[in-house]
């Protein structure tokens, strides 16, 4: 194996344990840290499952931005649902033909759905930048690492669609490198700079996801105010600490 | 009146550009000593009073670390804002001032970067890179003005798509600001007035007990029906908190008139209590657990000493926030009292279910004279209910309205249900030190006031909550209004409604009798 393909099998590690163990750190962080007030935005659901379909409408449709701004929810929606076709396209890359699901990832409409998904995120993207820069208001909330992500995001939609139209990669070489990282038999990394690139940035992303705003991903389902239940009458909730106050027996 | 520039209303709201430092000088006064220690907050001894306590800083991060552990909503809204702008212009207070720091995002972002500096990777050794700044006592300044231009009310939250709430942020930060020697004076004071005699305006029982009286006969002479507001009645079926102001400012006093009249014609027992004399509860405005619950505790308190079966609050925004989803947590359990009703029940819950049981005799020509629309104040509209089903926060004030009147329309959607701009005296600010914000805030609510004022001939506005109804009789002169304009929703229902024998006047029925 040479140098290079060396470097990159170590940092692919490494990202993946940065990214899976700092969101994990993150998420039992917050799963310690206690919510003591029942702090729903309400109207809010009374029931568990009104608290999945309330999320639901949140994720699949971010409804709150929709009815906040029509422009921001347009460009960002873009960007995330290119985000999940882009991802499912690349599944092609990690899993074998041998497994069960690969019919499922390797068919017409994941493929090319996921091959314009490449361009609808680019678009998102800029729509994204484009209010940061235009927009006053978002303009005085920037700070420089908000650019720099969209730029980051950018710089790997970039490659990737150049890889599809342009410069060609040896998919062959590269799922052979995938799939040698999955079963600790290492191969060779085809060495041309477009895919250098992308694989560059995509790891640099992993392992800024747990310390960056890409928290929101995971933290979004952690937001007290959008999975509580809204019940406070019906059942009493009282924190750890919050019941440590009760030692002075006014409760009784 | 003093000289406010005050902000145009227009027909179609417009979004400011941004100006910087618009609002800057806005700070309200500091607590004095005596109100810091009363809240078991430090005071910078031997200085002058505004100045920071010893070590400020230190116990400043250490506080905040401590907050960090203890509210999942801090910690968590600490880290995943995205910076989407999608708050940007939700703020009434941002809305009437073009001031940056107005916008949800920058509030939080006051906090968040100190938050960023000393407890985050990127913080830590990029700090230019994420906008995160040392902690110096400018920074703590700008957090004490800004802090409080913030009512607490939530309209960011709804439209933010991961929820951050910047209330809690706001709560949380004034509670590190009053640890440093930074307490409000208006707050500290109400509350600290709660903790030593009962109630926000510092009445006395033996002070209430009079003004009660005095309302009883007033009820009488003009309806000559002897309705009672009783004080301290053992074995009452219900005890009432009210907002102290119900007691005697106009137009919240009308609302109690009504709940009496409600009571009197549904037959309950009910008392007022000289203990929990208050339903408000700026424990919530200050952030501070402990306080909140100490008030709190005068409920239970005052349930367990009379011996009632059940709690009903009155008409009070914040107060509702409190107790409908914290007093179970605070200074429950309730399991002394009648479960077949919710702990606590809100005034309007009663009242919608006697009319709906048809118990009482309504006449709504009583308010011809006026067509009302309703001001969903912003703590029942986000952060409590009002009935059984989501959203009955929004449709029982109104059934009730309608059922007592005959004029009503609603003001524009973008301004009403959760959606509803506040008052802008909300969440700690009504004082007199903080007017041009108060003033400045109400812009985007009177707006749509005005404009269903024009287009369909509305007159007055309900509300049910009294820093509402204190805020807009003050602030409605400036906007070229009157301050009778606003109304309390039970004094519609006190207006239609005809107890059994009002009207008859026992003589004159006896003349007809002998004819
Ligand atoms: S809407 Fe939420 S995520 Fe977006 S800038 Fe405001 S607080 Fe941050
Ligand atoms: S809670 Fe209300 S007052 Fe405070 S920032 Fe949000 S919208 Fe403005
Ligand atoms: S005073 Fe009324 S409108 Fe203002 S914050 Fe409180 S509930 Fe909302």
């Amino acid at each position: 194996m040479n140098a290079l393909s060396i470097l990159y099998v170590i940092l692919f590690y490494v990202a993946i344990i940065v990214l899976v163990a700092g969101v994990t750190n993150k998420l039992l962080q917050y799963k310690r840290v206690p919510a003591p007030l029942r702090i729903p935005v309400t109207p809010a659901p009374i029931t568990k499952t009104g608290v999945i379909y309330r999320f639901f409408t949140e994720i699949v449709f971010f409804n709150s931005l929709f009815r906040s701004t029509k422009w921001t929810w347009i460009f960002a929606w873009m960007f995330h649902l290119s985000l999940l076709l882009a991802f499912f396209r690349h599944l092609r890359y990690v899993i074998s033909p041998d497994s069960f699901i690969w019919p499922l990832v390797n068919n017409e409409v994941i493929q090319s759905f996921g091959h314009y998904a490449g361009f609808t995120m680019f678009i998102g993207l800029c729509g994204l930048f484009g209010r940061r820069i235009f927009v006053d208001r978002v303009r005085y909330i920037s700070s420089p690492s908000d650019y720099l992500m969209l730029l980051l995001i950018l710089g790997i939609a970039f490659s990737g669609l150049m890889m599809s139209y342009v410069a060609h990669t040896d998919i062959i070489e590269l799922k052979e490198f995938i799939l040698g990282l999955f079963y600790f038999s290492w191969h060779n990394l085809p060495g041309d700079a477009v895919l250098l690139t992308h694989l560059t940035l995509v790891l640099f992303l992993m392992m800024i996801f747990p310390i960056s705003k890409l928290l929101h991903a995971p933290g979004l389902f952690m937001a007290p105010t959008r999975y509580q239940v809204d019940n406070p009458r019906e059942v009493r909730y009282l924190s750890e600490w919050g019941a440590e106050l009760e030692a002075d027996g006014r409760n009784k | 009146m003093a000289d406010y520039e005050i902000p145009e209303t227009r027909e179609f709201p417009i979004i400011p550009t941004i100006m910087e430092g618009a609002m800057a000088h806005s700070s309200p006064f500091v607590a004095d000593e005596e109100f810091q220690t009363a809240l078991g907050f430090p005071y910078p001894t031997g200085k002058e009073k505004g100045e920071l306590i010893d070590g400020w800083k230190q116990k400043f991060l250490d506080l905040l670390q401590d907050k960090l552990t203890k509210y999942r909503s801090v910690q968590v809204f600490m880290d995943i804002c995205v910076k989407c702008g999608a708050c940007t212009d939700k703020c009434h207070y941002f809305i009437g001032t073009g001031d940056p720091k107005n916008m949800p995002v920058a509030r939080q972002d006051l906090l968040r970067k100190v938050y960023r500096r000393y407890f985050t990777f990127a913080g830590k050794y990029f700090p230019k890179l994420v906008g995160a700044i040392d902690l110096t006592e400018d920074v703590i300044r700008e957090m004490y003005s800004y802090y409080h231009q913030c009512s607490e009310c939530r309209r960011c939250a709804v439209f933010c798509p991961f929820g951050i709430d910047t209330a809690e942020v706001t709560m949380a930060a004034r509670d590190l600001l009053a640890h440093i020697g930074l307490g409000q004076k208006y707050d500290n004071q109400i509350i600290a007035k709660v903790h030593s005699i009962g109630n926000n305006l510092g009445l006395p029982g033996p002070a209430l007990a009079d003004t009660l009286e005095g309302l009883e006969e007033e009820v009488e002479e003009d309806i000559n029906v002897k309705v009672r507001y009783p004080l301290d009645e053992k074995g009452a079926e219900i005890l009432l908190v009210a907002p102290s102001a119900d007691f005697f400012v106009e137009p919240h006093v009308d609302g109690l008139i009504g709940y009496g009249k409600v009571f009197h014609a549904a037959g309950v027992t009910w008392t007022l209590s000289s203990v929990a004399s208050e339903a408000a509860n700026f424990g919530l405005f200050i952030g501070d657990y402990a306080n909140m619950r100490k008030i709190s505790l005068r409920v239970r308190d005052a349930a367990k000493e009379l011996g009632v079966k059940r709690i009903i609050f009155g008409e009070c925004g914040h107060a509702w926030r409190v107790a409908y989803n914290h007093l179970n947590t605070l200074a429950g359990p309730w399991d002394f009292l009648d479960p077949n009703y919710p702990v606590p029940q809100h005034i309007l819950e009663f009242t919608k279910d006697c009319l709906d049981r048809g118990i009482l005799n309504i006449d709504k020509s009583e308010n011809d004279h006026m067509t009302l629309t309703f001001h969903d104040s912003c703590n029942i509209a986000r952060a409590s209910r009002i009935g059984e089903f989501p959203g009955s926060q929004f449709v029982t004030p109104r059934e009730v309205i309608k059922a007592v009147c005959n004029n009503y329309h609603d003001m524009v959607e973008e301004t009403i249900f959760d959606q509803t701009f506040c008052c802008g005296g909300g969440g700690g600010l009504l004082t007199d030190d903080l007017m041009e914000i108060r003033i400045k805030g109400a812009q985007p609510r009177l707006e749509a006031l005005k404009n269903v004022s024009k287009d369909y001939g509305v007159t007055h506005m309900a509300a049910i909550c009294a820093i509402c109804k204190s805020q807009f009789t003050k602030i409605l002169p400036y906007y070229g209004m009157t301050m009778d304009q606003i109304v309390s929703v039970h004094q519609l229902v006190s207006n239609a409604i005809i107890l059994e024998g009002q009207g008859e006047e026992s003589e004159d029925s006896d003349d007809t009798e002998a004819a």
